[in-house]
């Protein structure tokens, strides 16, 4: 459970990372707390949409369901339960969707947002928390 | 293993801890004063552009024309603006030999050139451009590294003597973003890479520059004649 747990908490951070950024989107932040100057950069690219749609929106309904999920797989210690699995898809989905606008931020808009950098490490240890209890859980029960 | 009903208490009480502080924080940025951050993606409508093509000074009989484009936030352009400058100005504009245009090309990877370039503009719009342009490059140290730049360039249209309340409007309406993204559209359409760079006739100069460099540059498109000393 304390995957779980874990899994949780970087979601619920994750949830307040994109709302930061969703607000400086819709302009109720002036600027970006970003030493580099490279998160208004990537913020105000043609990039930071996603077929129309927000990308820090999409990260915040995405943490959002995550944060979700693991916390009501908190209550079914099952490894094979539909949360503990769901939790593993979303995350894995998070990390590829992730993967792709960290190469637009490298190959394509040539500047790194340090919020997404944040981001990026936040979904990547939630899918491997979410994948350490899958593992763990089933060798548990099968012990 | 399920966790202990302590254990989840303690969990619980983590996740409204965190919920606490991450909500306090937004809400801080929210409460904070509106800054302002200008738009790239703006129509650029007539009125942009109508009867505008930079910020000019010097003789309008001038025999040689250079235009600069340049970015408030670039480096080079800042040290071109406090160090050579000044003896351009007195060598070559204020002798009626040279015709100073200044365009605006603010680069995407500096965060606050298009604020700094607004505020030029609204200050043209109050008959000083040119008082805050010196400021707005005299002070890039300042502000450059700044979290905000913007109270630090209503400080300096307040140093300029300008109408704050008119400065403000202007400056939280955007209503020169379209003037600027004008500026840097004509820029990239006669081959402005970087900045700064000096267009002269259809002849463009990029790099360093030095007074005695444009010096040399003005007399050989138009040699000193002995009455223009």
């Amino acid at each position: 459970m304390i995957y779980r747990m874990g899994a949780a908490l970087m979601s619920l951070l994750g949830l307040f990372v994109s709302a930061y950024l969703y607000l400086y989107k819709i302009g109720r932040i002036g600027t970006l707390a970003c030493g580099t100057g490279g998160c208004e950069t990537v913020q105000q690219s043609t990039w930071s949409r996603f077929l129309g749609v927000e990308v820090s929106l999409i990260g915040l309904v995405g943490y959002a369901l995550l944060f979700v999920t693991a916390l009501v797989s908190l209550q079914d210690p099952s490894p094979r339960a539909w949360p503990a699995r769901a939790l593993v898809w979303l995350a894995a989905g998070g990390v590829l969707f992730t993967a792709y606008l960290t190469s637009l931020e490298l190959f394509v808009i040539h500047a790194i947002c340090r919020w997404c950098v944040g981001s990026a490490v936040i979904i990547v240890s939630v899918l491997v928390l979410a994948l350490l209890d899958r593992r763990l859980g089933t060798e548990s029960r099968a012990g | 293993m399920a966790a202990s009903p302590v254990g989840m208490k303690r969990f619980y009480g983590l996740l409204a801890a965190v919920a606490v502080v991450g909500i306090g924080l937004l809400g801080y940025q929210l409460s904070k004063p509106a800054t302002v951050s200008i738009p790239a993606n703006v129509q650029i409508d007539v009125k942009d552009t109508a009867n505008f093509h930079g910020y000019v000074k010097g003789d309008p009989n001038a025999p040689v024309e250079i235009t600069e484009y340049a970015d408030y936030q670039c480096p080079f352009c800042q040290t071109f603006a406090t160090l050579q400058m000044p003896t351009i100005e007195e060598r070559l504009i204020k002798t009626g030999r040279l015709r100073w245009r200044y365009r605006d090309f603010p680069l995407q990877q500096h965060p606050f050139s298009r604020l700094a370039a607004h505020s030029a503009a609204c200050a043209d719009d109050q008959g000083k451009f040119w008082q805050q342009h010196e400021k707005l490059y005299d002070g890039q140290a300042e502000w450059s590294g700044a979290r905000d730049a913007a109270p630090i360039f209503r400080q300096y249209a307040q140093e300029n003597g300008l109408d704050l309340g008119k400065y403000d409007a202007c400056m939280s309406g955007h209503i020169h973003a379209g003037r600027i993204q004008a500026s840097l559209e004509e820029g990239m359409r006669v081959g402005v890479q970087s900045t700064p760079t000096m267009v002269v006739g259809n002849r463009l100069y990029q790099g360093r520059f030095d007074s005695d460099a444009i010096t040399r540059l003005v007399d050989s498109l138009a040699p000193k004649t002995s009455s223009a000393k």
